[in-house]
């Protein structure tokens, strides 16, 4: 994001001299490559989201424990610390955890837990536990790491039921982050099918879609979405929630990137290369093939991935109102509804931790969008 | 530039009455009513009501008329400024919802003008000094700014204030002040709650208006009078204000159009988690109990106040930029 900001006019001479032959001969796809590894914010944001992604697919695979299993003797217990060097002062290679010894406080009645330093348990990567299916197909029951029995691992602490907050966080990864996914690709077709018509036709089509897409834009959208989604009946699963959510996020997103849709197209069709391709006796078909589509989708992944991050902190703040995902199907949301007041906040502040992955998901999918920006025009310096 | 402003109010009155029907037909999407959760309510109390007395009830709130009767009554009502009945409440609606939309356009523009007061200095700064460590600072601070959600924002904050001063900050007046007359100390422990909520609220819009402020300045200041006005020994400072600085300042006023409507919607859930009396928390509640006419209304005054923003704010740009003005006369 910082190299976008250099005066364009610092540049060209710059990179004149350093092109060598490779850069003439290299194809599109090739520069577009480049430019984006040169992005490192980006490189390093894609690998990011990546992990991201791979925790929601491999989300029991990451997990400690069963995520809605509550653990009674534990509630409301704080991180477990790793250790290195044990009470005694003796160095281990690998790391350990003291078991959690609870403590009720008759004053304020409240539990305090305090580490049991004669009982230790070694961290074990890769290490059995419960049985689960790797995809839904693979039955394993091998886990990222976990410690012998009968100590059980809560890295980032347990909420009021008892329920470790870190598997919960890996599960709740699968619904915000495919949300985010889903949603942009269904708001991604409302935008190009109807951008794509205002564009298309113009004239009093064109007129009355953009003073929609305007009418829409100048609603605030939260209120509108708390509308929508309370619409929806209490009754329903988890499935059906899912999928309605998700076009409830879609049905106000859609306008922005219609209008972006359709201001590409104009500009493309007026476009010098298209015009060229024309005289030089090019069918239809094939500048829509040959030019039309690459400049249209590197501008559309690029519109995308900056539109994911939206769509991920409103699923996030509707569920949190409780009126996005419901328990028990976990989101990052959900996750955050325990830590809704002051009063839990002050008695257990990893509940935030979820909030966390929320904020390095949106980072990354923004870094992301900048690098992609500057690599889909490889040409411009 | 008469006729352009008759024009946008014209337009607004449209956008308004659009609204309206917009609101309306998305509060009546729900299955069932709110005769039907009060109903329920009563029978989970032990009640019995029998099907008479359902049935008055029923023509008593009007829900016997089919939907477009229903919505004609309703507009036709709120042309003469009565709201309706607040079933939840047991109020009608013009009492309950005043101080609350006050409270809600008071924070948002607040929120704005936090928004401008922090965003234009920062952007001139950071475009002026390019890659100093105050400019990578500030774009990391606004990167953050963008990607925390709203709430996490304000329950940080709330926790700081708990742990750091043991003040309890939710809320806008602490309980022991709520129905105390106005005195200094009410209005400094006003002062003392409000600047959460403002942050919160600002802090999204902040990041976003210093990017762009950032960015067209740069792009100015590559331009040709600019080194015009150096070589004829106008003193930085002064030609940065008078030039560059009022040209990028325009898509930071034309900015406010999409401005207002993000500090609204913030507003509402920065509301719920603080506990502040503004509509937003109000509109929840209505929306789970089914309280139509209380969020029709609320749903409607909230996008009013935004489309009324976003009016001014149009208006404003044409007063502010003489090529604008040019242009729009002409059409």
């Amino acid at each position: 994001m910082l190299r976008r900001f250099r005066p364009s006019r610092a540049k060209p001479q710059a990179s004149a001299t350093q092109y060598d032959e490779s850069y003439y001969l290299a194809s599109q796809r090739q520069l577009i490559w480049r430019k984006f590894r040169r992005h490192r914010l980006a490189m390093f944001s894609s690998l990011v989201i990546l992990f991201l992604y791979s925790m929601a697919i491999f989300a029991e695979f990451y997990s400690t424990n069963d995520f809605q299993k509550r653990h009674v003797k534990y509630a409301k217990a704080p991180p477990h610390t790793l250790h290195f060097v044990d009470e005694v002062g003796n160095f281990h290679f690998s790391p350990f955890i003291y078991e959690m010894k609870q403590e009720l406080d008759m004053n304020t009645l409240q539990r305090n837990y305090t580490e049991d330093t004669s009982k230790r348990y070694h961290l074990r990567f890769f290490t059995e536990g419960e049985p689960y299916k790797l995809l839904g197909l693979f039955e394993t029951n091998i886990h990222l790491m976990g410690v012998d029995d009968p100590a059980v691992y809560f890295p980032f602490g347990t909420d009021e039921f008892g329920r470790d907050v870190y598997s919960r966080t890996m599960h709740a990864a699968r619904i915000t982050l495919s949300i985010g996914f889903v949603g942009v690709i269904v708001s991604f077709c409302l935008g190009c099918l109807i951008g794509g018509i205002s564009g298309y036709f113009g004239g009093t089509v064109d007129l009355v879609v953009q003073r929609v897409i305007e009418f829409i834009i100048s609603i605030p959208q939260i209120p509108l979405w708390m509308a929508l989604s309370a619409a929806l009946p209490s009754e329903w699963s988890s499935t059906q929630d899912y999928f309605s959510i998700t076009v409830v996020l879609a049905v106000l997103t859609w306008p922005p990137l219609a209008r972006a849709v359709r201001g590409k197209l104009l500009e493309l069709r007026e476009a010098d290369f298209v015009m060229a391709a024309r005289i030089s006796n090019m069918g239809d078909m094939e500048i829509i093939v040959k030019h039309l589509l690459p400049s249209f989708a590197s501008f559309l992944i690029v519109v995308l991935s900056l539109a994911v991050p939206g769509m991920i902190l409103a699923e996030t703040a509707l569920s949190f109102l409780q009126i996005g995902i419901r328990p028990p199907a976990v989101s990052w949301g959900v996750l955050l509804q325990d830590a809704q007041n002051i009063r839990s906040l002050s008695q257990s502040p990893w509940l935030l931790i979820p909030g966390l992955f929320v904020i390095a998901t949106v980072l990354s999918f923004n870094f992301l969008g900048d690098g992609l920006r500057d690599a889909a025009d490889p040409y411009k310096q | 530039m008469k006729s352009y402003v008759f024009q946008r109010l014209v337009y607004m009155i449209f956008l308004l009455w659009l609204v309206s029907i917009v609101t309306f037909v998305v509060i009546q999407l729900p299955p069932g009513d709110y005769l039907s959760t009060y109903i329920s309510r009563l029978e989970q109390a032990g009640q019995d009501l029998s099907d008479e007395e359902v049935e008055n009830l029923r023509r008593q709130y009007g829900l016997d008329l089919p939907l477009f009767p229903r919505y004609i009554k309703w507009f036709g009502q709120v042309l003469q400024g009565n709201f309706g009945f607040s079933y939840d409440w047991q109020k009608p609606v013009k009492d309950l919802i005043g101080e609350r939309l006050a409270f809600t356009f008071t924070i948002a523009i607040l929120s704005a003008i936090f928004t401008y007061s922090v965003a234009i200095p920062i952007g001139i700064y950071s475009a002026t000094h390019q890659y100093s460590i105050g400019d990578y600072l500030v774009s990391l601070l606004g990167f953050f700014g963008l990607a925390i959600p709203n709430f996490m924002l304000a329950l940080v904050m709330l926790y700081i204030a708990w742990k750091s001063y043991g003040l309890n900050l939710t809320g806008l007046i602490s309980t022991e002040y709520m129905d105390a007359p106005w005195s200094m100390a009410k209005i400094g422990d006003l002062l003392l709650h409000l600047p959460i909520p403002i942050i919160v609220v600002g802090t999204a819009g902040t990041a976003g208006m210093i990017r762009v402020l950032r960015g067209t300045l740069l792009d100015e200041l590559n331009k040709q009078y600019v080194i015009t006005a150096r070589s004829k020994g106008v003193g930085e400072v002064k030609m940065l204000f008078k030039y560059p600085v009022r040209v990028a300042l325009n898509p930071i006023v034309s900015g406010f159009a999409w401005l207002f409507p993000s500090l609204i919607s913030a507003g509402t859930i920065t509301a719920y988690v603080l506990g502040l009396p503004t509509a937003g928390p109000m509109l929840l509640r209505s929306l789970i109990t089914q309280d139509t006419f209380l969020t029709a209304t609320l749903l409607m005054f909230i996008t009013i106040l935004t489309v009324i923003g976003t009016t001014v704010s149009d208006i404003l740009l044409v007063v502010v930029d003489p090529r604008i003005r040019m242009e729009r006369a002409a059409t």
